[in-house]
């Protein structure tokens, strides 16, 4: 039986206009802090402040130890490698989006609107 | 229910080791891996893989398992004998950390499979009231447009989600819900929506629901974090001698200078026109040269003259020191 819920619910965007404390990235992964000291002490996070009190974690961080917790467990990688592999994984995500697109349709144009917006040539094939 | 080879999910023979079990499983388990396959289907082989290993890495189960011979077919319609007992010797063992075994699987060994990651599982008729527990994170994609993060968008998807019925058991419902798509949201971000989650036992609060962002590809648009990039046909003399062309953005047409002398792949910055935020993302468009075939009386006239009057070798580069 479906359940239908008409109210649009609106989330927290996890990006870096998210803050999070210890206290509450703990909440968020369902971890104990430990676990957290041990991320950070090893690379996998890299929160604002010195002490594990003052630590500031933007909202990917979120994600990138929900992701962690998940190679730990699923592939039995320790902290070191968990940001090893995570961070290889943003750079073959960079390369993705970065990568030129393969020939599609070309852009059209419509009807002018407003003055010409100023560009600046950032690269010139040599 | 279908039949299911869990030694031909392994890729192992029915007499492997543990050792080559678990090497199988280790590597099939990287492979798969939902969070490092790019694989749309990764998901489900993932959880196949690790089925067949929660299966064969455990003596006593395999050792079910192995009764039905190697006569069985995967996809062969199954019913599992009518002396066969689930949930005896089987559910009081430690499963490991998959979320959701196959009919299959529960049939041999019980319900057992379809458990919370946490801890705690259904005993049978008792419920769960002993229990105090945060309710399961419920982790999804969502796709959208581009636009959609542009603009701002409310997008509506359906999920299964885990319910407790009147009883006090725990099962799993669809359930359709809209959901608020945040201005400036860009490919791999996560939103969060708290206490829409599996739901908490014995007072707990309930878990969140996490949506992972993607954005279905666009014909012209193409995103990079909060920056698009577009690529833009021009015509040769448009880029030899400057010009002002139309290009799209997602907030509309713009007017752009080309400037004199751009080549093919030249880039042009359009600040702030990307993804909206602080900052905001950038739109880059790349230059694309487009040759006309030289299909006329005319055409082939103008490229003839060209070719006599324009001192021109585009392999200048190639081939010296």
């Amino acid at each position: 039986m479906a359940e239908r819920d008409l109210r649009a619910l609106s989330g927290t965007l996890l990006d870096e206009r998210t803050v999070f404390g210890l206290r509450e990235l703990c909440a968020a992964c369902g971890v104990h802090a430990e676990i957290v000291i041990e991320m950070v002490e090893e690379g996998v996070l890299e929160p604002r402040g010195a002490e594990p009190a003052e630590w500031l974690f933007p909202g990917s961080a979120v994600t990138r130890a929900q992701k962690a917790l998940k190679l730990a467990r699923d592939l039995r990688v320790n902290w070191p490698g968990a940001a090893l592999a995570l961070d290889l994984l943003e750079e073959i995500e960079w390369l993705r989006s970065h990568r030129r697109r393969a020939a599609g349709p070309t852009a059209r144009a419509r009807s002018p609107e407003g003055a010409p917006v100023s560009a600046r040539l950032i690269r010139t094939p040599a | 229910m279908e039949f299911k080879d869990y030694y031909e999910t392994l890729g192992v023979a029915r007499d492997a080791t543990p050792d080559e079990i678990k090497r199988s499983y280790r590597r099939l388990a990287r492979k798969f891996h939902p969070d490092l396959s790019a694989d749309a289907d990764a998901d489900d082989r993932f959880k196949e893989v690790q089925e067949a290993y929660e299966v064969l890495k455990d003596p006593e189960k395999r050792a079910a398992y192995d009764r039905f011979g190697a006569d069985w077919q995967a996809g062969q319609e199954f019913r599992p004998p009518p002396d066969w007992q689930p949930d005896v010797g089987f559910s009081g063992g430690g499963y490991t950390e998959a979320g959701e075994f196959s009919d299959f699987f529960e049939a041999l060994f019980g319900g057992a499979g379809r458990r919370r990651s946490g801890a705690g599982r259904r005993r049978s008729g008792g419920g769960y009231t002993h229990l105090r527990m945060k309710g399961e994170d419920i982790h999804a994609r969502i796709a959208i447009s581009v636009e959609d993060s542009f603009r701002g968008a409310t997008r509506s998807l359906s999920l299964q989600v885990p319910q407790v019925d009147g009883e006090g058991r725990l099962v799993t419902r669809r359930r359709s819900l809209n959901v608020s798509i945040p201005r400036g949201v860009s490919e791999g971000q996560q939103i969060r929506l708290r206490g829409q989650g599996g739901p908490g036992l014995g007072g707990a609060p309930d878990g969140d629901l996490y949506l992972e962002v993607v954005f279905a590809p666009h014909p012209l648009f193409h995103a990079a974090g909060r920056d698009i990039h577009l690529d833009l046909p021009v015509a040769p003399w448009e880029a030899a001698l400057g010009a002002t062309v139309t290009a799209p953005t997602l907030g509309g047409d713009v007017e752009l200078k080309i400037p004199a002398g751009a080549g093919s792949g030249s880039r042009l910055r359009l600040k702030g026109r990307g993804l909206p935020g602080t900052p905001a993302g950038d739109q880059y468009v790349e230059i694309e040269i487009q040759t006309l075939k030289a299909d006329t009386d005319a055409a082939r006239v103008l490229y003839e003259r060209m070719r006599r009057e324009m001192a021109f070798d585009p392999r200048a580069g190639l081939g010296k020191d």
